[in-house]
């Protein structure tokens, strides 16, 4: 984008010009997009795998009642999706438990629109998603180093001892959706940068480890460890748990986007060119 | 396709089904070019060979010899769940059956100096060993089980597999789309490498929890391959052929779930 073209109008000449920097370096951009193709495909190929056997439970072992289920009931008004999350139940027929597939109510947990592939079946699932973990967890380590090596983990990710201290003055900014202006926009926040870290550093290394101790070979590394995950029905528990998580960061990640503006938030992720967001207090001298 | 597990015939159907729903919405595109790929065979492949990174990485950081986690009494559930066959109809099982397999052969065939036609009396005569292990099935779920059997390594042994052999075929009584007829062989089948089949908990076992194994969990013999999912675990073994390669094999999988698509390395 070209800077002259989106100067302000002369009617203005208080507020700053906005300034282009050159916020994402190329592998960062790189490894962003393999990971938004690898998150979505493990997801959704995760989902069908679920809907293999569609109750999780605590421990070692299966036979003990399941936190969570989704199923199908026959009653006597026919079929309906029932949701069982602890000792509550919930109706969720059409999404949960019973969902239409090509117009037919059929028995599965998350509906086809969710899952890769769309019909149930495991064995193809099972090959995207282990396909897709391989890439995934390359591109993590390849991006952890990068980070590291590259010291945009200390400088731009690890926040400051005052940007710590002002973390309430953040949380208020962001309950209403005030997004830094000016210069300040040239660092991440010290929510962002937090949940950054939660999600690199907790989040996705429970996501591998969790899917790890699902594989009976890797059970045997050291014989027991997957006890320490509270067994290996824990760890499908843990590792569905932390696939929602991550769909929550996502979730909130794309709605900051769109907050913060999304073609600026987009390009910068693309070409890797920000526009600073004009100051806040010109912006509001005017009329 | 020919599958034997009702779920999995109404998964087909949806399948067809589904693909003309897909199309008819935008939303739907991307799934359906998703599924569009699922049936193309280059693409599937390219995706299945990370079942060969999966088993190298694998033996590199758990070696050849590490062993399974076993548990104590205490995990033992009262009964261990039966999947798959239940209840085998085949006639030459059902006769074995009726005479509570007194006259079961366990035959161990192929490529070996010695083939062995071994007994259940002469099996259980053989040194034991009882493991409590937990299984995992692919579809998710796990139970624990107390198993005894003998080591596939020292029927092995007795046999004398020949320098070329690379891989144990179990061959089994129950044919996965009902009773042989036509000449149509369905039963199921499945193979290891010689590295699991010398692993010391992988064992024939003909005990289950203390009593001889019941018919729904693969009397008289099963396969333990405690490091892989549970369609690894062949059950009612009627043989045991040494092979240099499974490709002429039925589908040219490894296994009768490997020629409906899963993969031979069942270890993840």
């Amino acid at each position: 984008m070209d800077i002259e073209a989106t100067s302000p109008p002369p009617a203005a000449p208080a507020i700053a010009a906005p300034r282009r920097f050159y916020r994402h370096r190329l592998p960062v951009r790189a490894m962003h997009w393999i990971n938004v193709l690898c998150l979505t495909v493990l997801l959704m190929s995760g989902l069908n795998i679920f809907n293999a056997h569609p109750a999780l439970y605590w421990g070692q072992v299966s036979t003990v009642k399941p936190w969570l289920s989704l199923r199908a009931v026959d009653t006597a008004s026919g079929p309906v999706g029932r949701t069982q999350l602890g000792s509550y139940e919930f109706a969720t027929t059409g999404v949960l438990g019973l969902s239409s597939v090509g117009g037919q109510p059929t028995a599965r947990g998350f509906p086809s629109w969710a899952t890769i592939p769309g019909p149930q079946w495991l064995a193809m699932a099972r090959h995207w998603h282990l396909f897709f973990a391989w890439l995934f967890v390359v591109n993590g380590i390849a991006y952890v180093l990068y980070i590291i090596v590259s010291r945009h983990l200390a400088r731009d990710l690890v926040p400051t001892g005052l940007e710590l201290k002002n973390i309430g003055r953040s949380i208020v900014d962001h309950l209403k959706f005030k997004h830094p202006t000016g210069e300040a926009a040239r660092r991440y926040n010290v929510l962002q940068s937090l949940t950054y870290l939660v999600v690199i550093f907790v989040l996705l290394p429970l996501v591998v480890l969790a899917g790890m101790a699902m594989s009976p070979r890797i059970d045997t590394v050291f014989t027991g460890w997957v006890g320490l995950l509270g067994g290996r029905q824990s760890a499908r528990s843990l590792h569905f748990l932390a696939a929602m998580g991550l769909l929550l960061f996502v979730a909130i990640h794309v709605f900051e986007v769109i907050v913060a503006g999304v073609w600026n938030e987009i390009r910068s992720m693309v070409t890797g060119w920000y526009v600073l967001p004009a100051e806040h207090a010109k912006k509001e001298a005017q009329p | 396709m020919k599958t034997t597990y009702t779920l999995m015939r109404a998964t087909q159907r949806g399948r067809r089904r589904f693909f003309r729903g897909a199309f008819a919405t935008a939303g739907g595109a991307v799934l359906a070019g998703c599924d569009r790929l699922s049936n193309n065979e280059a693409f599937v492949d390219t995706l299945k060979s990370a079942q060969n990174l999966s088993h190298a990485a694998g033996k590199v950081v758990a070696p050849k010899r590490a062993m399974a986690q076993e548990f104590s009494q205490a995990d033992v559930p009262a009964s261990f769940r039966g999947n798959g066959t239940l209840d085998p109809m085949d006639a030459d099982y059902q006769a074995l059956r009726q005479a509570n397999f007194a006259g079961y052969k366990l035959m161990v065939t192929g490529l070996v100096d010695k083939p062995l036609e071994l007994g259940l009396d002469e099996l259980r005569a053989m040194p034991s060993r009882t493991q409590i292990t937990r299984h995992d099935c692919v579809e998710g779920w796990s139970c624990i089980g107390k198993w005894k059997g003998v080591q596939l390594g020292h029927v092995l042994d007795q046999a004398r597999p020949l320098p070329q052999a690379k891989f144990v075929v179990f061959r089994c009584f129950d044919s996965m789309d009902g009773p042989t007829l036509d000449g149509h062989d369905s039963r199921y089948y499945e193979s290891i490498d010689l590295d699991e089949a010398h692993h010391a908990q992988t064992i024939l076992a003909y005990d289950l929890n203390d009593h001889p194994l019941p018919v729904i969990n693969g009397a008289p013999i099963r396969c333990r391959v405690e490091r892989q999912l549970g369609y690894k675990q062949a059950k009612y073994v009627r043989a045991i052929e040494l092979v240099e390669s499974f490709a002429q094999i039925r589908g040219g999988k490894g296994g009768y779930w490997e020629d409906e698509g899963y993969e031979w390395y069942g270890g993840i």
